[in-house]
């Protein structure tokens, strides 16, 4: 078959059976693609590096990237940015479509029953979980690879304190202008760069 | 669809009389919201919840908190990408078939540039051992969990948790971290599925209960 209705299969499969994003799905990711022989294992580790260095998701990051270099790797007359744009885009598109499609699909029927009792008794029933599962998705990511990737004593108190720093910035508001607004998280993001630059980058 | 990437600049707020130039100028602007998140979202879906937050809810108006966090539910118990479902379903949510499809274009679209980019010019190495980004993400890593954290405390007051319900989030957080708190593997019992379920379940039977103690007041 060819390797673009297999990218796309593969990447439709992850779309469709991939519960809970990011790094629940890698190791399905990395079973649809390593195991055929599209990527080798040191590729993949190279694109999970990359997509911890990037924005947006790593399920896109990696159907992008993915789709970029495996049509070359597996054929090399197909080495050429344009076959391999092809290979992203595919790759892309058939990752997201199986998810935008359940999620426009149970959205409408939600809709049309958002007066009945029921729906309204499940949704007042989820709100508390769905404030657990913002504060699991927090202490998740309380770990040694994001406070404290080298091992270093003060790396891990200076990482502490831009937490820290970045939570008043974004939670509390301060008197600005004659107004009390708070940061706008992009901001906070950027702030979080910088500082780390000159912190640990000069 | 590609030509909704070269979007022009933002609404003119002059035409706000006209509904329909409105409604346009709002999809463009949610275009340009979501570019936006996709463009500052590190780490997954639930990092993007505080800039949503602040775009859709605290600055255009055009959800309410509550209604956001049922969208959150809804995303999180579909499979597929987190970040993409929420995308979908708060363009689904502001202007049906066309807003989802213009938010999740825009949620993916600045990942995917970026990365093609990389994979045509760059070479991973160059992204792996370069020690200037490795200092910026040192130091993004940790503020992206103080951004996780602020709209735990905004959500659990939106969804006026008293004491009869703050057992509920609390009981979540601890069972699906229990591997990182505790060193205990529940296996399904730590997976967030499992609370959906039980939660709309809940929140079902309560319903249904509270129901059925309203009709018995009424026939006594």
């Amino acid at each position: 078959m060819n390797i673009y209705l297999k990218l796309i299969w593969a990447y439709l499969k992850i779309g469709i059976f991939g519960f809970g994003g990011g790094y629940a799905m890698l190791s399905l990711v990395e079973h649809s693609v390593v195991d055929p022989g599209w990527i080798t294992e040191t590729m993949f580790t190279d694109i999970v590096a990359i997509s911890q260095m990037t924005p947006g998701p790593i399920g896109i990051n990696s159907a992008t990237y993915i789709g970029y270099v495996a049509p070359a790797h597996v054929n090399p007359s197909l080495h050429s940015p344009l076959w391999g744009i092809l290979g992203s885009v595919l790759a892309t598109l058939a990752v997201v479509l199986p998810s935008f499609f359940l999620v426009i699909y149970s959205s409408h029927f939600i809709r049309r029953h958002q007066e009945s009792g029921a729906i309204k008794g499940i949704f007042a029933g989820l709100r508390p979980v769905v404030v657990g599962l913002i504060a699991s998705a927090a202490i998740l990511l309380m770990n040694n690879a994001n406070f404290n990737p080298n091992g270093i004593n003060w790396q891990l108190w200076s990482n502490i304190a831009i937490c820290a720093v970045a939570f008043c910035l974004v939670y509390f508001k301060f008197p600005f202008r004659g107004k009390r607004i708070s940061l706008h998280p992009i901001l906070v993001i950027c702030l979080a760069g910088l500082t780390g630059f000159l912190i640990y980058g000069l | 669809m590609p030509t909704k990437s070269h979007v022009p600049n933002p609404i003119d707020s002059g035409k706000q009389s006209d509904s329909r130039t409105t409604s346009r100028g709002e999809v463009v602007q949610l275009f340009i919201s979501f570019f936006k998140i996709g463009l500052f979202t590190f780490g997954g879906g639930w990092a993007m919840i505080s800039i949503i937050e602040r775009e859709i809810v605290d600055k255009f108006h055009w959800i309410e908190r509550n209604d956001f966090l049922d969208l959150l539910a809804v995303a999180q118990s579909l499979p597929g990408i987190l970040a993409v479902n929420i995308a979908t379903a708060v363009g689904d949510k502001l202007h049906g078939m066309k807003g989802s499809a213009v938010a999740t274009l825009g949620c993916i679209l600045p990942s995917f540039l970026i990365i093609l980019c990389i994979a045509i010019f760059l070479t991973p190495d160059m992204i792996k051992n370069n020690h200037v980004l490795a200092s910026i993400f040192m130091g993004i890593r940790p503020a992206v969990v103080a951004l996780i954290i602020a709209p735990v405390i905004t959500s659990a007051k939106s969804a006026k948790l008293g004491l009869k319900t703050i057992w509920i989030p609390l009981v979540v957080a601890l069972m699906i971290s229990s591997s990182q708190l505790f060193g205990i593997n529940l296996g399904f019992g730590s997976n967030p599925i499992l609370f959906i379920i039980l939660g709309g379940f809940g929140g079902w039977a309560f319903w249904k209960f509270s129901v059925r103690a309203l009709k018995n007041s009424q026939n006594k």
